[in-house]
C-alpha cells in the first residue's frame, strides 16, 4: 500500500482519473439506503453480469455509489461521464440498457424520468428540475465517487485540501478561513464554526489540556438522513473535515458518534477510517508532516437525547446519555473534561471545500453580510431532506436564502394526487409546522427561528391537506415524552402532560380552556428545563397553534377532525361510485365490509376498526372519509 | 452463561469501559437480550458499579432485558412515514403478528417494535425486517409481507 506524501497524493489522484478515463462509461448505481430497500444490490450484481456476459468489462465500470438523492425514484443508475439518468429499475432493465445504450448507444426513453408536465422523457440528470436548482457543497462528490475506494475520492482532489494546508499553511490559517467562511453548524443550532474552534483553542491555552474533535453523526430527528447520506456516500470528506478542523485546534484525538441504527454508513466509516490509515493519512505523521490525528468511532444505542452535546458526551464515556447544565461549554470542558470542538457531518463536510475555495468564496453564497459578523446572515448552501407529501422526495442541497416554495415547488415538484400544501414541518421535534403563506420567506437560520420553527439539521417534511396538524402536535409530544430523559421535571412532566391534553382532544374529548392549558405548560417548559430537548419540546404545539388555530377549534368545539386523520372523529361509508369489484371486502381486517359481486358495498360500523385498508386498497374513489 | 463468547467481546474493546454501550450491544446482538447475570459479570471484569451496566441497559431502545424473538420488525415512526401512514402500518403489522408493540410471538419467532426514524424517510413508510429495508410499504402490503415472511419462515 503506498503511503501518501505531499509529492505524491497529486500523482494518485492522476493515476485513478487516467484508470477512469479508459472506461467508454462508468455506471453508477445508487446503493444508499432508500435504493438498497428497493433491491439496488441485486440490481448491481445483475448489471455486472450482463456486462461480464458480453466481456466488456474492460469498456464499462460498474460502480456502486452512496445516495444519489433521488430516493423517491429509486433504484437509480446514472451513466457517467454523459450523465444519463435511468429510474425505478428492474433486473430486466439491466440487458436492456446493456444492449440498446452502452451496446447500440440509443439511451432507453421509457427507463428515464419523465417532465410532470410534458410527461417527455428527460436525457441528463443535471436537466431534472429536482438536480437543476440544487448547489452541492457538502454533497459535491454523491454518485461521483465509490464510498469503499479511497481512490476514488483521490480522484476528486479528496484531502488535497489537507495536503495544502499541512505542506504550505498553518493551523491559523485554517482557522481564518473557517472564520472568514461564517459557516454555521449544521446540526440545528447554527453556532457559528469558526467561534467555536477559536474558544476552544483560547480553553487550550487556558488549561493546558489536549483537546478532542468529535463528529455528531447521531442524527437524532425524525424525518431527516442528510448525514447518514453524507458518511454513506463519501465518507472521507468528513475524515478530512476532521482532520482540518484538528489540525486547526491542534487535537491528535477525534470520534464520530454514530447511531447503531445506521448500519451501512457504520460499516462504510469504518472502512474509510481503515483505509485513511493504510495510506497514512490517519496516524502518526499524517502524509509525512508532523501532525499526527487519529479517529475512533462510537456507537449511539438508540436515544435521541444524546445529539445534545452534553448527553452525547457522557454517552462517549459509556455512560447514560443525559444533560448536564451548561454553565461550562464544551469548548473549555467536554469529552472527559478536555476542551471538545463538536461539530456535526454536514459541518464537518463543508470544511474541505472551504479551505480549498477559501472562506471568502462561501461566504458569498447565502444570505445576510456575514464579513464583520457571522450571525449576520447565513452562508453556503445546506442539504434538506425532502420527504412526505410531495411529488420528489429525497436529498437536496440548495444555497441559503432560497425559498420554501422554490424548495417545494421547483426542486420537490410540488404535492401529489392533486392535493394541497398545508404546512411544511421543519427543525424535527424541536421545530414547527409553516403554513403556505410562509412559503415565499428565506429559508435560512434566522428568518426559520423568527417564524417559530428553527433549520434544525434539514428535516423538510412536507404536509398536504390530509393531514391533522394537531395529530401532528401530538406526534411529535409522544416522540418527545419518550424520548426526554427524565432527569429534569419541566421536561418530564411537561411533555407528559402535553401529550395526554392533545390525546383528549384528538379523541373527541377536548374541553374549553385546553389551549390555554398546552400554552402555559409549554411556557413552563420552555424556561425550566434543563436542556434544549425540553425547552424547545414545547415548538410544535405552539407553532401548530400559532398557525393552525382554527384546526384545535373544530377538534374541540365541534368534535371535528379537517384533515380527517383522528381515528374517534371519523367514519367510512362506500359511496355510489363502488362497483363491487369486492377487493375491501377482502382485504379488511375485521370483515365489516359486506355486499355482493358488482353490487354496492356496505361498511358494518360497529365492525370498522377505521384501519383505512378499504380507502387504500379502492381505485374508484369509492370510500368516503367523513 | 458463555464466558469464552463474553471475553472475545471484551477483548475486542481492550476490556475499557469508556465502550461499555458498544460492549453491551454486542451482547445483545449475540444473546438477543442482556441476561442480568452477564451484566453481573461484566461489572465485575470492567470494574464498574452494577448500576452503571443496568442504567445503560435500562436508558437505550437498543437493550432489552427479555429475550427478543428471532425475528425483529422494526416499523419506522419517523415524520415523514406517520404522515404516510406508519401507525396504521403498525396497527397491521400488530393484527397479523396478534401481538402488540413491544411484544414478542409466544414462539420467540418475531419481535414487533415501533422505532424512531431510520432514516430512509425517501421511501416512507418504510419497515425493517432483520435489517432488510422494505420501502413504500402501505398497511395492506405490510401485512401481507408478513404473512409471506411466516410462511416462508415456518417451511
Amino acid at each position: 500500500m503506498t503511503q501518501i506524501n505531499f509529492s505524491n497524493l497529486g500523482a494518485a489522484a492522476t493515476a485513478e482519473q487516467k484508470r477512469l478515463a479508459g472506461y467508454k462509461a462508468m455506471l453508477m448505481v445508487c446503493t444508499g439506503t432508500g435504493c438498497v430497500s428497493a433491491k439496488a444490490f441485486s440490481l448491481l450484481d445483475n448489471l455486472k453480469e450482463e456486462i461480464s456476459k458480453r466481456d466488456l468489462d474492460k469498456d464499462f465500470l460498474v460502480v456502486g455509489t452512496g445516495c444519489n438523492g433521488f430516493c423517491g425514484q429509486g433504484p437509480i443508475l446514472v451513466v457517467q461521464p454523459e450523465g444519463v439518468f435511468y429510474q425505478r429499475l428492474k433486473k430486466t432493465d439491466m440487458a436492456r440498457i446493456v444492449e440498446e445504450h452502452l451496446i447500440g448507444g440509443k439511451p432507453v426513453e421509457d427507463l428515464m424520468h419523465r417532465d410532470l408536465s410534458s410527461n417527455k422523457p428527460i436525457h441528463k440528470m443535471d436537466d431534472i428540475p429536482f438536480f437543476s436548482k440544487q448547489k452541492l457543497i457538502a454533497l459535491r462528490n454523491k454518485g461521483l465517487v465509490d464510498p469503499e475506494n479511497i481512490d476514488s475520492y483521490f480522484a476528486r482532489n479528496g484531502y488535497m485540501a489537507l495536503k495544502e494546508a499541512l505542506e504550505k499553511g498553518s493551523p491559523k490559517s485554517v482557522l481564518d478561513e473557517v472564520k472568514t467562511s461564517a459557516l454555521r453548524g449544521r446540526g440545528g443550532g447554527g453556532f457559528p464554526a469558526g467561534v467555536k474552534w477559536a474558544s476552544c483553542m483560547a480553553a487550550v491555552e487556558k488549561t493546558g489540556k489536549e483537546p478532542v474533535v468529535v463528529c455528531n453523526a447521531d442524527e437524532g430527528d425524525p424525518g431527516a438522513f442528510m448525514d447518514r447520506s453524507i458518511i454513506e456516500t463519501d465518507p472521507h470528506t468528513v475524515l478530512e473535515g476532521m482532520c482540518l478542523g484538528a489540525y486547526a485546534i491542534g487535537a491528535k484525538e477525534g470520534f464520530v458518534y454514530i447511531r447503531k441504527e445506521y448500519p451501512l454508513a457504520v460499516t462504510r466509516l469504518e472502512k474509510a477510517i481503515s483505509q485513511a490509515r493504510d495510506r497514512g493519512l490517519l496516524g502518526d505523521g499524517i502524509m509525512g508532516s508532523d501532525f499526527s490525528f487519529d479517529i475512533i468511532i462510537h456507537r449511539g444505542a438508540g436515544a435521541f437525547v444524546c445529539g445534545e452535546s452534553t448527553a452525547l458526551m457522557a454517552s462517549m464515556e459509556g455512560r447514560a446519555g443525559e444533560p448536564s447544565p451548561k454553565y461550562i461549554h464544551n469548548v473549555e470542558s467536554g469529552y472527559k473534561d478536555r476542551p471538545t470542538v463538536l461539530n456535526n457531518v454536514e459541518t464537518w463536510a463543508n470544511i474541505p471545500v472551504i479551505v480549498d475555495k477559501g472562506g471568502k468564496w462561501f461566504a458569498a453564497i447565502g444570505t445576510g453580510d456575514v464579513s464583520k459578523d457571522p450571525w449576520g446572515g447565513s452562508s453556503g448552501t445546506k442539504v434538506f431532506s425532502l420527504v412526505g407529501n410531495i411529488n420528489n422526495t429525497g436529498l437536496v442541497e440548495v444555497p441559503m436564502g432560497i425559498t420554501m416554495r422554490e424548495i417545494i415547488f421547483d426542486v420537490g415538484g410540488g404535492i401529489p394526487d392533486g392535493r394541497e400544501f398545508k404546512a411544511v414541518q421543519t427543525g424535527g421535534p424541536s421545530g414547527g409546522c409553516l403554513p403556505a403563506s410562509l412559503l415565499d420567506e428565506p429559508v435560512d437560520f434566522d428568518t426559520l427561528t423568527r417564524a417559530g420553527s428553527m433549520m434544525g439539521s434539514g428535516g423538510m417534511i412536507v404536509m398536504d391537506d390530509h393531514t391533522c396538524m394537531v395529530d401532528v402536535a401530538k406526534y411529535f409530544m409522544e416522540f418527545l415524552k419518550d424520548e426526554s430523559c427524565g432527569k429534569c421535571n419541566p421536561c418530564r412532566e411537561g411533555t407528559v402532560t402535553l401529550y395526554g391534553i392533545l390525546d383528549r382532544i384528538t379523541s373527541g374529548k377536548g374541553v374549553k380552556g385546553d389551549i390555554d392549558e398546552l400554552e402555559r405548560i409549554s411556557r413552563v417548559m420552555e424556561a425550566g428545563s434543563l436542556c434544549q430537548l425540553g425547552a424547545t419540546a414545547c415548538n410544535p404545539v405552539l407553532s401548530t397553534l400559532r398557525y393552525f388555530r382554527e384546526e384545535y377549534d373544530a377538534h374541540i368545539d365541534e368534535k371535528r377532525c379537517p384533515g380527517k386523520v383522528c381515528k374517534d372523529l371519523i367514519t367510512f361509508t362506500i359511496n355510489d361510485e363502488c362497483n363491487g369489484c369486492m377487493v375491501c371486502a377482502k382485504r379488511c381486517p375485521t370483515n365489516a365490509i359486506s355486499g355482493e359481486k358488482k353490487a354496492k358495498h356496505t361498511i358494518d360500523q360497529k365492525e370498522c376498526i377505521k384501519c383505512g385498508i378499504c380507502n387504500d386498497v379502492c381505485k374508484y374513489d369509492a370510500v368516503n372519509v367523513e | 452463561m458463555d464466558v469464552a463468547k463474553i471475553d472475545t467481546i471484551l477483548r475486542k474493546y481492550n476490556g475499557d469501559s469508556d465502550f461499555l454501550i458498544e460492549i453491551l450491544q454486542d451482547v445483545q446482538a449475540e444473546w438477543r437480550y442482556l441476561p442480568v447475570d452477564l451484566m453481573r459479570h461484566l461489572a465485575d471484569e470492567l470494574g464498574v458499579p452494577l448500576a452503571r451496566v443496568s442504567h445503560i441497559a435500562t436508558f437505550y431502545k437498543a437493550f432489552s432485558l427479555e429475550p427478543r424473538g428471532e425475528h425483529e420488525i422494526q416499523v419506522c415512526m419517523g415524520t415523514a412515514c406517520h404522515v404516510k401512514g406508519a401507525s396504521r402500518v403498525l396497527d397491521a403489522m400488530s393484527r397479523e403478528l396478534g401481538i402488540g408493540e413491544g411484544q414478542t410471538t409466544a414462539d420467540k419467532q418475531y419481535t414487533l417494535e415501533a422505532v424512531r426514524c431510520v432514516g430512509a424517510c425517501g421511501v416512507a413508510p418504510v419497515v425493517v425486517i432483520d435489517d432488510e429495508y422494505h420501502g413504500d410499504l402501505m398497511p395492506d402490503a405490510s401485512a401481507k409481507l408478513i404473512a409471506r415472511h411466516m410462511k416462508e419462515g415456518a417451511k
